[in-house]
């Protein structure tokens, strides 16, 4: 199955409605909610092996709700929203983390939180030494180590 | 059919690796087989952007969620503790955090010491060469003079205290309690060919840099220069025996799914504390019908993991984050025991560094910490980068209804059975467990740390497969004997974790391979009479 029939036309639509929920945008950060069309599209091009447990909590979504996310008000949705997250279990789980981790890779989102936009490799990253004279009262303790004879 | 071997090997990983490499200077002919394949390191997880994601899939640690194809499943309903592993040249090596404490002498003696479980048939005195080389092999970074552990001469000096390390470090001596830099097999300096950790901090799911010791880069390139042979993509099914009671060889399917026969004179088994009973079990006959080298009923039986407990917090300052290697401190306050605690044995604390973006939101939202909806950004800036945390790594005692059998309808891909596991935490590691918890949210309160969390136990915390072919003199309480040879079947040899008596509360990777060395040794000092 290719990634863009992953999911259903009104899966994908209560999965961003639901993203949204999790993470809305913020001007204060100048960030992208977690429906930004590319972080969208990271998720559904990214499923994988999750596929399954992600199509699962949207259909239970969909029964919550009984009609598109969307459309419901705003406390009626908040509602459905709490009870899909509490009753979930491991496929509402697995949804909340595809949202995650997606969403935390973003670009827009890295720089917002003032890391680099790269893997750990090849760069890596510089590690201070700290202050090794921290040791020395441990240093002075006599032995601990229990006789085995 | 193959023509035989002298010395075939089961897993590539840590103990068979080492023993691989000890006996190569015997000249015999040495065949390893093992049912992954080589690495490649320019696939880590830490070289691409979805670094933290892949932790979820085909670099799990669970192997019935990574399910790659040299994976089999197991089944562990039954347990609270789920088992992760690795498969491949390398084995778990190529994906454990890399700490690399010994085990302390009185683990040794818990019989006589604390009248639980038994002694070990051998001591510390016995495998201390056996650390000495293989912590050479390894490459391992650490601090000598520990008041609170073994004597040990690491080649190479520690890690960076950090931030993190330090922040922890001033939390213990508030409290006076013990700590030290850990142990690890990290190159914290070029060393053996290997280039030195430039903390990519993703060391679990396999080191990018090779900075991090795992068997295919340390003991294996060494193994095959000297003419080991290395069979990759075979799965051994059973262990063949002769009209004499004798190994003969396996049965295994090669790469390309085909069975095979190989004969062999002497077998090593090297599969771990899970995959050792599974293999066992499997090569039941008529000749050996509860399984092979089961005389005792004990193969399979005393399955120890270490039940962990796992505390994090969140403080005022940034910590290393994701920044460098999660080994840090290691604290054996709590190692040795003192009756006034309500349990007997001890535990290691271990101290982390942090984790990245990914990660922290994954945990923190699981644990209702962090929101969803406006206020997620608010909370997630004061959660992320800004974590401490230490788990407690509890010895777990042997109780023979923990254990590994066959699953009467799970199999693998090759139709062989698949692991069971059935274990409950015991009434001592409870105890601990709870003291343990008690006395980390002290150090993290000591640390300045907030929104204390708790994992107890971790559930994928079940890296340490130990006790389910157990070693001793007594062939009716016993498994193997005191230098790894099957009582019941006198070529067949283990080397694995399977063989622990008692679990000790420290990673066991370093007394595993200081135990396959020492058998090694043992083999090639009785070779004019291995088999009497």
């Amino acid at each position: 199955m290719s990634a863009d029939n992953a999911l259903t036309p009104a899966q994908r639509d209560d999965l961003r409605t639901i993203a949204a929920m999790i993470i809305p945008a913020s001007d204060h950060y100048n960030v992208p909610g977690a429906d930004d069309a590319a972080i969208q599209a990271d998720m559904t091009a990214t499923l994988g092996r999750d596929t399954a447990l992600v199509r699962q909590a949207l259909d239970h979504l969909a029964r919550l709700a009984g009609r598109p996310t969307a459309s419901l008000d705003p406390a009626r949705r908040d509602a459905v929203a709490r009870e899909f997250r509490a009753a979930g279990g491991n496929a509402a789980a697995t949804l909340v983390r595809v949202v995650l981790q997606c969403y935390y890779r973003d670009d827009r989102v890295l720089r917002s939180l003032g890391l680099e936009l790269r893997p750990p490799f090849p760069l890596g990253y510089a590690l201070e030494q700290g202050d090794w004279s921290l040791l020395d009262p441990v240093k002075a303790r006599p032995s601990t180590l229990r006789r085995a004879r | 059919m193959s023509d035989p071997v002298d010395v075939l090997i089961i897993g590539a990983g840590a103990s068979g690796a080492a023993v691989a490499w000890s006996l190569a200077d015997t000249k015999m002919h040495i065949l390893c087989l093992d049912q992954g394949g080589w690495m490649n390191p320019a696939q880590y997880p830490s070289t691409g952007r979805d670094w933290e994601a892949r932790v979820y899939g085909d670099y799990s640690p669970s192997p019935n969620i990574r399910a790659r194809p040299e994976d089999y499943p197991i089944n562990d309903d039954n347990s609270p503790i789920k088992v992760v592993n690795f498969n491949g040249v390398g084995g778990s090596t190529i994906m454990y955090t890399a700490h690399f404490p010994r085990l302390h002498p009185s683990d040794f003696r818990v019989r006589t010491l604390d009248g639980v479980a038994d002694d070990w048939p051998i001591d510390y005195d016995t495998l201390k060469p056996f650390f000495a080389e293989n912590d050479r092999m390894m490459g391992v970074s650490g601090l000598s003079g520990d008041p609170g552990s073994p004597l040990t001469e690491p080649p190479m000096p520690p890690q960076p205290l950090g931030r993190s390390g330090a922040r922890l470090a001033k939390a213990m001596n508030k409290l006076g309690w013990h700590w030290w830099p850990s142990d690890t097999t990290v190159a914290t300096t070029d060393y053996d060919g290997r280039a030195r950790c430039i903390n990519l901090g993703h060391c679990t799911p396999a080191c990018a840099q090779g900075a991090k010791a795992s068997t295919d880069i340390t003991y294996w390139p060494v193994a095959l220069r000297a003419g080991v042979e290395l069979r990759t993509h075979c799965r051994v099914r059973e262990i063949t025996t002769n009209e004499h009671g004798m190994a003969s060889g396996v049965v295994y399917y090669d790469k390309d799914g085909v069975e095979q026969f190989q004969p062999a004179e002497v077998v090593i088994i090297a599969c771990n504390g899970i995959g050792t009973p599974r293999l066992l079990l499997n090569s039941a006959s008529g000749r050996y019908p509860n399984g092979l080298a089961n005389s005792s009923g004990l193969v399979g039986k005393n399955l120890m993991f270490h039940p962990y407990a796992l505390l994090y917090g969140y403080v005022d300052a940034p910590t290393d984050s994701n920044r460098a290697p999660p080994t840090c401190l290691w604290s054996k306050e709590f190692y040795e025991t003192d009756p006034a605690r309500g349990f007997v044995r001890g535990y290691t604390f271990q101290f982390g560094r942090g984790i990245g973006p990914v990660v922290e939101a994954i945990m923190s939202e699981a644990k209702g910490i962090l929101p969803w909806g406006a206020d997620h950004h608010r909370v997630f800036r004061r959660l992320n980068g800004h974590r401490v945390s230490l788990a407690a790594i509890c010895e777990d005692l042997p109780e023979e209804h923990n254990r590994v059998t066959l699953d009467p309808v799970l199999k693998d891909s090759h139709g062989i059975p698949a692991p069971r596991v059935d274990y409950t935490i015991g009434e001592n590691s409870a105890k601990m467990l709870e003291h343990a918890i008690a006395r980390a949210r002290e150090v993290l309160a000591a640390a300045g740390a907030a929104d204390i969390c708790v994992n107890c136990p971790i559930l994928y915390g079940g890296w340490h497969l130990l006790g389910t072919a157990r070693m001793g003199t007594d062939p009716s309480r016993s498994v193997v004997n005191e230098w790894g040879r099957s009582h019941d079947v006198k070529n067949l040899f283990i080397v694995d974790g399977s063989v622990f008596v008692t679990s000790g509360g420290v990673n066991p990777t370093s007394t595993i391979q200081a135990i396959a060395l020492y058998v090694a040794d043992q083999m090639k000092q009785r070779l004019a009479n291995l088999f009497d």
